[in-house]
């Protein structure tokens, strides 16, 4: 192999090694921010983990939002028919956010049962239901008439 | 009646569209030169038809006619004029219909602006813009016609939705459209190529400025979208990694990937194949960008409720063009080849890895976007991947980008040697690293304490770019005897191109300033509370009812003081609309150069007049868009080189008059 050569391998084999590292290192990245989602029927039957960043869907349930008089904390219950699961979050909750309505919601789940919420995602359109949350309650649906 | 000729206007077109797509291509395949003489009145004639059918529903919209469902859906008496017409293209069939405009504008444009170009070519070019128009007119025939009627006509339309009566929306999707079609022509004009078998340095030159121009319009439409977001959406973000801002952001990067390859293309007549790739997959990213948006398979606050058909149409359209396109590419690409040899330490190698860099970036905010898209339609589970993902692969792929620029630069063709360029950046980097400690230090300026590695790593990277990039046009000014003449002689491509890399500097000097300095708060503030930051004393006063023409409003005030003495006072605002019975947050924006003072009303808390209240503290978040603003402009400056705008004689005698050192100069 002549100098030249041995050069350009030795450049090559490194970049080879950068681009590996940097796969290696984007899917580990991948792999840690990914987060499931899961209906309140399925965090019910302890299908979600403890602990762990997950994204909850479904509509709020009537009668269940109860704000704090003196922080911004605010606890409400959000359902799919199959089930209903405690939120709280604290903070500012978007401008649609109201009784009824579709929300997504991401945080994690304590082992008291309450869904901890570090964002809570309301739609911009009226006509608008997050396709996680409508397939949920499609799937909800589906679920009962199997049983009637 | 009027709607009807709005909807036989753009049947026409449709037909008019076949032609433009056939007769030219196969005039220019057979060498017919009245077949090819269609080209140029077709294309101004689909453009004519298509422009009456949007002046039609413009003006159904501003005559407030119901019996139209797109108006009554969108519109209603109340609306303000301006926003009646921004309505248009407000929802889904009326931005289709801009869509096509823009496609067909652009292709008038073409008709116009090319006589450099030899006529075949140009039918070609028009021609498979022609097929792509005739894709997205059937479109809206079929699945989204903007003039259907409705009946019984209702009394008053629905309104449109509050989020997009404003300003930024009024010129966010018009110019995010016309950088996605743009692209159409980059594409075409390397269809057109491959077609013609003819892939020259002129080809790649033709195709330039059109590519420039796209991606200027392309650039601002982001940074529009994301000032939008910032002040209309409530909550002060300016980017998510929302996959429909990531749908832009993808032809973004591989179209500023494509200006790149092109400027190596024409100058040395190499990397041929890439950048007709390139082009290829610009588009094809803007037409994905345009189905995930269009087709409602996204949870972002960009989606809207839509119809799964219209999803399934533009996906089958993106195969046709993505694999139309790519079988011709392996059918004519054996042949395509390029010529010239270049060092491995050299300008080419410098804008190779530019381009490596650039397309990776896209590829993995592309897998970020897609993928829990896929897994989902095969029924494997729903996921959604997180911000800190696309912030940690983003960041390390397009640093090094932003050290390189000056390189590239500076770098020769064929051969260069990078230490002898860092040597001549020595001063440029100490003064760089200087500054880049001293800025954020001014920032933080005690109230947020601590001077991180990342403010740091930041502040060094944009004053590197800014510095680096004022010292090239300084250094190339000094070559002749006279400062004045040497600035005067530098073509404009150059200063367009150094001014958008200087808006890279700005930009990332923006987010790395904003990202870790600033303070946000959420709190519950009675009337008389006051909240101090930065300097700044923020003083709750209460809050008033108040009635705009289409809605209802809670309007705060808040006082702003500094050293005991009130600075300004601040109106953020909840405003309920009338007809859609949507809320809406309405934040209220002390802009400056060095910081924003952002306040904005969440709902009232508990008895009295105590209200959740939104205070931010913003430093340098103009930059973010200023970058925006000097990159666009840049591209406007490349675009209006001289050069291009040459006859094609004149362009042969001027090449071969060009200094040895010219080239350097046109990169």
């Amino acid at each position: 192999m002549t100098p030249k050569r041995k050069k350009k391998l030795v450049l090559l084999l490194i970049a080879l090694a950068g681009l590996g590292i940097a796969v290696g290192l984007g899917l580990n990245a991948f792999n840690q921010n990914i987060m499931f989602f899961f209906s309140p029927a399925d965090v019910v039957a302890g299908k979600a983990p403890y602990e762990r960043k997950f994204r909850i869907g479904g509509l709020v349930e009537e009668g269940s939002v109860q704000r704090d008089q003196q922080t911004l904390r605010v606890t409400f219950k959000v359902t799919d028919g199959g089930g209903s699961v405690a939120v709280q979050y604290e903070g500012i909750l978007p401008d649609l956010f109201r009784e009824g309505q579709g929300i997504v919601a991401n945080g994690t789940l304590g082992r008291d049962g309450v869904f901890q919420a570090a964002e809570v995602l309301a739609k911009h359109d009226e006509n608008y239901m997050p396709p996680e949350v409508a397939d949920a309650l499609a799937a909800q649906k589906a679920a009962e008439s199997v049983k009637n | 009646m009027i709607p009807e000729i709005g909807h036989y206007a753009l049947v026409l077109a449709l037909c008019i569209a076949i032609i433009q797509a056939t007769l030219p291509l196969i005039g220019a395949q057979r060498g017919i030169p009245s077949w090819i003489a269609v080209a140029k009145p077709a294309a101004q004639a689909q453009f004519f038809f298509t422009l009456l059918s949007f002046v039609l529903l413009t003006y159904a919209f501003v005559t407030n006619d119901f019996s139209v469902k797109y108006v009554a859906s969108n519109s209603n008496t109340q609306l303000p004029i301006q926003y009646k017409i921004s309505a248009v293209w407000g929802a889904h069939e009326g931005s289709l219909l801009l869509w096509v405009l823009i496609l067909n504008a652009w292709a008038a444009a073409v008709s116009w602006f090319s006589r450099s170009v030899p006529a075949q070519m140009t039918a070609r070019v028009l021609s498979v813009m022609g097929m792509v128009s005739i894709g997205f007119l059937l479109f809206t025939l079929i699945t989204s016609n903007p003039f259907d009627r409705i009946f019984p006509v209702p009394m008053d339309g629905r309104d449109l939705n509050p989020l997009l009566q404003d300003f930024g929306l009024v010129i966010h999707p018009p110019m995010l459209y016309m950088g996605y079609v743009g692209f159409s022509v980059a594409f075409a004009f390397a269809i057109a190529a491959m077609l013609g078998g003819r892939l020259d340095a002129a080809w790649a030159r033709w195709s330039r400025p059109w590519t420039q121009m796209a991606w200027v319009f392309l650039t601002i439409g982001i940074a529009l979208g994301s000032w939008w977001a910032y002040y209309e959406l409530g909550w002060g973000g300016w980017w998510f990694w929302d996959p429909v801002e990531n749908a832009s952001f993808q032809p973004w990067l591989v179209g500023t990937a494509l200006l790149h390859s092109l400027a190596v293309t024409e100058q040395r007549g190499i990397f041929k194949a890439w950048t007709v790739l390139l082009a290829i997959f610009t588009f094809s990213l803007s037409l994905l960008g345009t189905f995930l948006v269009r087709s409602g398979v996204l949870t972002s606050v960009h989606a809207f409720a839509s119809d799964p058909e219209r999803g399934v149409f533009i996906l089958m359209f993106l195969l046709v063009v993505v694999g139309g396109s790519l079988a011709l590419f392996a059918w004519r690409g054996p042949q395509i080849k390029s010529h010239g040899k270049f060092e491995l330490m050299s300008k080419e190698t410098a804008l190779l890895v530019n381009n490596i860099l650039l397309v990776v970036a896209a590829c993995a905010i592309l897998l970020g976007t897609v993928y829990p898209l896929i897994l989902d339609a095969m029924d494997l589970g729903k996921i959604s991947v997180g911000p800190p993902y696309f912030n940690f692969v983003f960041i390390p792929l397009t640093a090094p980008l932003a050290v390189l620029a000056a390189f590239g630069v500076l770098a020769r063709w064929r051969k260069t040697d990078f230490m002898d360029i860092l040597k001549r950046l020595k001063l440029v980097l100490i003064a760089a690293v200087v500054l880049g400690v001293l800025w954020p230090l001014s920032v933080s300026g005690g109230v947020n304490g601590d001077l991180t590695l990342g403010a740091v790593f930041g502040g060094v990277l944009a004053a590197w770019v800014m510095l680096s990039s004022a010292y090239i046009v300084y250094d190339r000014a000094r070559r002749k005897s006279d400062l004045l003449a040497g600035f005067r002689s530098i073509p404009l491509a150059f200063y367009g191109m150094t001014l958008a890399h200087m808006g890279i500097g700005v930009f990332i000097a923006g987010v790395t300033l904003t990202s870790l300095y600033s303070v946000e708060k959420d709190l519950r503030m009675a009337p008389g509370d006051v909240y101090e930051t930065n300097g700044y004393q923020f003083r709750f006063v209460g809050t008033k009812g108040h009635n705009g023409p289409n809605f209802h409003a809670d309007r705060g005030t808040v006082e702003v003081l500094k050293d005991d003495v009130v600075v300004m006072t601040l109106h953020p605002e909840k405003r309920i609309y009338t007809v859609t019975r949507m809320p809406m947050t309405e934040a209220a924006i002390d802009p400056g150069l060095f910081r924003d003072l952002y306040v904005a009303l969440g709902e009232p808390v508990g008895q009295g007049d105590a209200w959740a209240v939104r205070i931010y503290h913003k430093p340098y978040i103009r930059w973010i868009w200023l970058g925006g603003i000097f990159m666009g402009l840049g591209g406007i400056l490349a675009a209006s080189d001289r050069r291009y705008r040459m006859g094609a004689k004149a362009r042969r005698t001027a090449v071969l008059k060009a200094p040895a050192g010219g080239a350097e100069a046109r990169a």
